[in-house]
């Protein structure tokens, strides 16, 4: 069987399953819209060098701060840039900044909780410790302080969102395990001879994986969320990369000057990308916890 | 912490090969920790304080713990009480007998392991074309099947079954003890069987180790404990079940409950329930002792030679 066959057996059998989604009720229906939204902003993300009608960073394509007209549909910035053209690209920093993050949360999140958990006593105790402490700092702030000590880009900042959001899946893998390792087919397969790796790898991890995507989702919403507050505090990036954050920080001080098109319309982009992940990740994880069920 | 339990203690017995012993007792007298601690795999905080396990001339309680990971599953493997949850529920019943076999012998193929576990299956009475099948997909008798073909896979020298039938209804049960009466026969199995089913131990073992409160207090081939029972305790389990010779009668259940094991009753344990108690009970703490061709631990019998 070739690699290609594969995803495409996957993908058909995917099909009726996206289908049946919306006979899942209210989980169902999250999924649904959320994934559409996400797909259709990383679709128009990727699009962006292609579909925007000018260059999101080179000023005065058009007047200083034009309202919305028919030539710049979302108006333009100080700058004369146009806001359509930075809109539709902007996507891409929030998206890269985000799964960078959630791709280090994963790297590190999910080894440590699975092997202190399934170890317990004090390598348990020790990185719960820890865990909770960092858990214990507002989440924004703490991402802020991080960032300034790193300095701005895109990876500081993937960075110290990662940090943030570590905890968030220690707790939720350590939980499961502790259930998970009492179960007997783990026993049974340690009664076989199993490896305490084999046992982790194959018996543990695939039973916790729900859990961790439905995680993953809701890390990516705050994510983005957190990506917009730092670049909005100057954490972030140079004027020179399009961004959805950096338009709301200069946004505001226009705002006064009656300039609402600047920070309107990327604000309402990152509630929707957040919006997005968030109901695909509420819903994963309503669809993924049957003891929700009623 | 409260204290210190004596989950098993002074169980001596020896097996033959290609016998079958059970284990009877009631809930906590001890009979799975034995079991478990043949495989030295008591789950924390229990652990084995003293003791030998000769296993055809090793000493268990001696190996590092990697020779015995080795042992685990090939030279002795165990059939579980529960088998709707004794197996991954997201992996395939191929995968299963992929992962036993390659962790014991790293050069056999994924086919080969496939294969031979098709033919294995085949002999358990499940079609060799369910092997691609997941565990929720097959009732409880047979993923008990799919667990005893796990525990045969390897050819071990000693296979122990904790209560293989206590999770399953009366006619899956008897199928299932059928094909390891079967199984006995065939492949020579030495076994130990757990279960506080008399009868199943009367119709499947050669010798009984009657257990209670963490100690052995008979011993003996099966025929004669079943005709002539002698610790009071034996008596009392034998009573408290239907009786099929003599279906008049009546059970007579063992009143009481077993003792809490952190402050176990003086003298003999069983005192406090025996209806046979006599003077040296509460104070001196029988011996296991040979008595007509078997073991007993009881004081009723400290006179008779034998």
């Amino acid at each position: 069987m070739s690699e290609d066959e594969t995803y495409g057996r996957i993908f058909l059998r995917l099909l009726p399953r996206i289908r049946g989604l919306s006979k899942r009720g209210l989980a169902g229906w999250a999924i649904l819209v959320g994934g559409t939204i996400v797909s259709l902003l990383a679709i128009m993300t990727v699009l962006a060098p292609w579909i925007s009608p000018y260059d999101p960073i080179a000023i005065n394509v058009g007047p200083l701060l034009s309202p919305p007209s028919s030539q710049y549909p979302l108006g333009t910035n100080h700058l004369g840039q146009d806001m359509l053209s930075r809109v539709i690209s902007g996507g891409a920093i929030m998206f890269q900044v985000s799964i960078l993050s959630v791709i280090v949360c994963l790297l590190v999140g999910v080894p440590i909780g699975l092997f202190a958990s399934f170890k317990g006593g004090f390598t348990d105790k020790m990185s719960s410790l820890v865990m909770d402490s960092i858990y214990a700092f507002p989440g924004l702030v703490l991402a802020i302080a991080i960032a300034a000590m790193l300095g701005p880009g895109v990876v500081n900042m993937a960075l110290s969102i990662a940090v943030v959001y570590v905890p968030s899946y220690f707790r939720i893998i350590r939980s499961q395990v502790l259930t998970i390792k009492e179960l007997p087919y783990v026993d049974a397969a340690r009664m076989m001879g199993a490896k305490t790796r084999t046992t982790l790898v194959s018996y543990i991890l695939p039973n916790v994986v729900p859990s961790i995507v439905a995680v993953a989702t809701i890390n990516f919403a705050d994510a983005i969320l957190t990506a917009a507050g730092l670049t909005f505090v100057g954490l972030g990036l140079s004027v020179s990369t399009p961004d959805w954050g950096w338009d709301l920080t200069y946004g505001r001080r226009l705002l006064t000057s009656g300039a609402w098109w600047v920070i309107a319309f990327p604000g309402l982009m990152v509630v929707l990308l957040a919006l997005g992940f968030t109901l695909l990740g509420e819903g994963l994880s309503e669809l993924f916890s049957p003891r929700l069920e009623k | 912490m409260r204290g210190t339990v004596r989950a098993v203690a002074d169980v001596s017995l020896s097996l033959e090969k290609g016998s079958t012993l059970g284990l009877v007792g009631e809930s906590g007298s001890g009979k799975s920790t034995f079991g478990f601690s043949l495989l030295r795999m008591i789950p924390p905080p229990g652990r084995i304080m003293a003791g030998e396990i000769d296993f055809d001339g090793t000493e268990l309680l001696q190996q590092p713990e990697d020779e015995m990971r080795r042992i685990r599953g090939s030279q002795i493997s165990m059939i579980f009480q529960d088998p709707m949850t004794s197996l991954n529920p997201v992996k395939k019943i191929r995968d299963h007998f992929i992962e036993l076999y390659r962790t014991h012998d790293r050069t056999v193929t994924k086919e080969d392991a496939v294969s031979r576990a098709a033919k294995l299956l085949d002999s358990l009475g499940i079609g060799g074309d369910r092997i691609d099948d997941y565990p929720h997909q097959f009732s409880g008798g047979m993923r008990q099947r799919v667990m005893i073909g796990l525990a045969l896979a390897l050819n071990p020298k000693l296979i122990i079954a904790d209560e293989p039938t206590t999770a399953l209804d009366v006619i899956v049960e008897a199928q299932i003890l059928e094909l390891l009466k079967q199984l006995k026969t065939e492949h020579q199995l030495t076994m130990i069987l757990i279960t506080h089913n008399i009868g199943i131990v009367a119709e499947m073992t050669d010798t009984i180790g009657v257990m209670y409160a963490g100690e052995l207090v008979e011993l003996g081939p099966t025929e004669d404990i079943f005709e002539d029972p002698l610790h009071p305790y034996t008596k009392g389990l034998l009573e408290s079940a239907p009786n099929i010779v003599h279906p008049e009668r009546s059970m007579r259940p063992i009143p009481g409950s077993p003792p809490d094991l952190l402050s176990p009753p003086t003298g003999c344990k069983f005192h406090p329930r025996c209806p046979r108690v006599f003077e040296p009970c509460p104070y001196k703490e029988p011996k296991l002792l040979e008595r007509k061709r078997r073991l007993v631990a009881c004081h009723l019998y400290d006179s008779v030679r034998s």
